[in-house]
């Protein structure tokens, strides 16, 4: 048999038809809902008179809308309360399994899959939102899909879709102290740009990317969207089973035996063919910080900002300059001069347990700069539980950091939580776009501890001045 | 979905790369339960000044774009968030057709769904077209799906790739959840099969 990678391992195992042209009806097994991108579906099946075909198979939660403050008394925000309230019917119409807002186990959907055991190896994995890419860290093939999308999950437990083109990108060798998965990601998209991965499902793969936890290997697949890629996934490996195993939703005790032999049969084989293969040396990465309004314009924290004179393509060149106007940034300013305001630790790409502990490290015994407001927001209300049961809450407290309740938050700025036009963030999420965080907010993505660091100094730093 | 067959209208030019969904919808218009209305938020930031007065030097708030129904961009256009309401709000603005080098994956396949074509052709072609698009409302540019070819207002014509089964959905505009239904026996017995391969595998439910 032909070699095959882990992709078209999963690819394959989830065939239901091929089509003439090549275009594949291809099986879901896990289908996750939120309030922003479900209601149209809804909307739709309702009106075309469809019932949903495995709610057992589908779970919801609310997290883009929710306010990060007190919940008890309910959700402000009429327009935000409406989309919750809609989702709240729909489930119950519909029959599909709800993690409601008080309920300790609600949190950021790309947070609360793996956490629960519902994202498993192998498996392929659906939402509407684009950071679905998250769950591709246990092996999984997990992409995001728009609404039209998700209504065809709903009625048909499939998607029609042609096979993506397999990338691989190996980091090979050790990170340094003091840098992270984040890191390394970012590092890749600067590498290959954010249409590097168009059309491609990535593999992240090599020795620095096997040494890293499972939180940090989703924080890496998080971000393979921001490449353009159509799905990141990293193959399944011991780390990955410890993970899994005992997990609420997970299979357990002999099915979780069965489970295990079959995906220790997917890691791509000897010799599989990769149309694109990128390497890159881990010993090479420092920690990276973003500059301009795309996650590819990021450079290391002991860089500068670049000129845009020095760029030959007069269409990038006056993209760039754009971009500093915007970011109120010089050429040749060092970026860790760079004065910030607001410091946000959370998302699905970095809010979780061991996020907040490398930020907690970081902020321990020390005080966030004077004029600067600092959000930590867990990614599960479990992430939340587990971090004041270590005492992180306390420790970050103490230190100024403000410690709040789960939900997507400041990383796109759809409740409260948003940036002032002006305002410079210092974020661990994944997308630095004009007006991402608030109209007119300026965002610089990190890592959570290059984000802790920032919020000590009250400047971009390079956090190894601080370990 | 409306079908699309062939389009004359006025192309707006947007000489710009990685146009992404925040810019063209931002997230604080996602709040609504409706796929309409959103045409008047379309590039919010970019059209609108901070009291709300439209921003002259914006395209889209010029003569004849203002009723353009197709889009010439840079590279990579659509890329970011899979939020379907960015093609809700080009389509409820009037756009049924981009035309840009390359295309984010999950705006392209939202567009399919809502009756937006999007087409891919190399730098140069795009420039040739952006260069038409600047001439304004003199200047109408026809799309013809059947022939595959774009009509250029000095009527020379270009040819372009379009996937067979997308062509055969948008010219008839035809919903694909139906298409996808006709195969429910094979959907049912693949089912069936991976409950006897992978007996393992949990159904959700949250106690």
């Amino acid at each position: 048999m032909k070699p095959r990678t882990l992709f078209d391992k999963v690819w394959d195992s989830h065939v239901v038809e091929t089509l003439p042209d090549g275009t594949c009806v291809l099986y879901i097994d896990r289908h996750l809902l939120h309030e922003v991108t479900s209601p149209q579906a809804f909307e739709g099946l309702r009106l075309a008179g469809r019932r949903l075909r495995r709610p057992d198979a589908t779970i919801a939660v609310v997290d883009h809308n929710v306010p990060t403050t007190d919940r008890s008394l309910g959700i402000a925000e009429e327009e935000s309360r409406i989309q919750v309230e809609t989702l709240e019917r729909n489930v119950v119409e519909f029959g599909v399994p709800y993690i409601p807002l008080l309920d300790a186990r609600q949190g950021i959907v790309h947070i609360i899959g793996p956490e629960q055991g519902i994202s498993l190896p192998g498996t392929t994995i659906v939402c509407g939102d684009s950071h679905t890419s998250t769950h591709g860290a246990l092996g999984a093939l997990a992409f995001g899909i728009g609404t039209s999308e998700v209504e065809h999950v709903m009625a048909t437990q499939t998607l029609l879709q042609k096979p993506a083109k397999n990338m691989l990108v190996r980091v090979d060798g050790v990170l340094p102290p003091g840098c992270t998965a984040k890191d390394i990601v970012l590092a890749i998209i600067g590498r290959i740009g954010t249409a590097g991965g168009t059309g491609h499902v990535i593999e992240f793969a090599g020795e620095a990317i096997r040494a890293l936890d499972m939180a940090g290997r989703m924080t890496v697949c998080n971000m393979s969207i921001e490449a353009g890629a159509r799905a990141g996934m990293i193959a399944p490996d011991e780390t990955t089973f410890a993970y899994v195993k005992g997990r609420p939703m997970a299979p357990q005790g002999e099915a979780f035996e069965q489970a295990l032999a079959w995906w220790k049969t997917l890691p791509s084989d000897e010799g599989a063919h990769y149309d694109t293969v990128v390497v890159l040396d881990a010993a090479e990465i420092a920690p990276q910080v973003t500059w301009g309004t795309s996650p590819e314009t990021v450079a290391p924290i002991t860089g500068a900002v670049p000129d845009p004179m020095a760029e030959p393509d007069e269409a990038k060149r006056a993209q760039m300059q754009r971009m500093l106007a915007y970011m109120d940034l010089t050429p040749g300013q060092k970026l860790a001069e760079v004065k910030i305001d607001v410091v946000f630790i959370g998302s699905c790409t970095n809010g979780r347990i061991e996020d907040i502990r490398a930020a907690a490290t970081v902020a321990r015994g020390r005080k966030v700069a004077p004029g600067v407001r600092a959000l930590v927001v867990p990614g599960s209300g479990l992430v939340k539980q587990m971090a004041e049961q270590e005492g992180l809450d306390l420790v970050l407290r103490d230190a100024g950091f403000e410690w709040r309740e789960a939900g997507c938050s400041m990383c796109l700025g759809m409740n409260p939580d948003k940036l002032v036009a002006g305002q410079r963030c210092a974020s661990t999420s994944n997308r630095n776009f004009e007006g991402r965080q608030g109209p007119g907010g300026r965002t610089h993505l990190l890592s959570p501890a290059m984000a802790a660091a920032a919020a000590v100094t009250g400047r971009l730093t390079d956090v190894r001045e601080l370990v | 979905m409306d079908a699309f067959t062939t389009l004359t209208g006025v192309a707006a030019p947007m000489p710009v790369a990685n146009v992404d969904t925040d810019k063209i919808i931002p997230a604080r218009f996602l709040k609504t339960i409706k796929r309409t209305g959103l045409g008047v938020h379309v590039f919010d930031t970019l059209r609108y000044d901070e009291t709300g007065a439209e921003r002259p030097e914006f395209v889209l708030n010029q003569e004849p774009y203002r009723q353009a129904e197709i889009l010439i961009a840079h590279e990579n256009f659509g890329c970011g968030s899979s939020r379907e309401h960015a093609p809700w709000a080009l389509l409820d603005f009037g756009i049924r057709c981009i035309i840009a080098p390359s295309f984010a994956d999950i705006f392209h396949a939202n567009s399919f769904k809502n009756g937006i074509l999007p087409i891919a052709l190399p730098r140069e072609i795009c420039d040739q077209l952006m260069e038409d698009a600047k001439l304004g409302g003199n200047a109408r540019v026809t799309i013809d799906l059947a022939r595959q070819v774009i009509v250029r207002p000095n009527g020379e014509e270009i040819g372009f790739e379009i996937d067979a089964f997308r062509k055969h959905l948008l010219l008839e505009g035809l919903d694909d959840i139906g298409q996808t239904l006709q195969h429910a026996p094979a959907i049912t017995r693949y089912e069936t099969g991976v409950a006897q391969d992978k007996p393992w595998m949990p159904a959700l439910s949250i106690a």
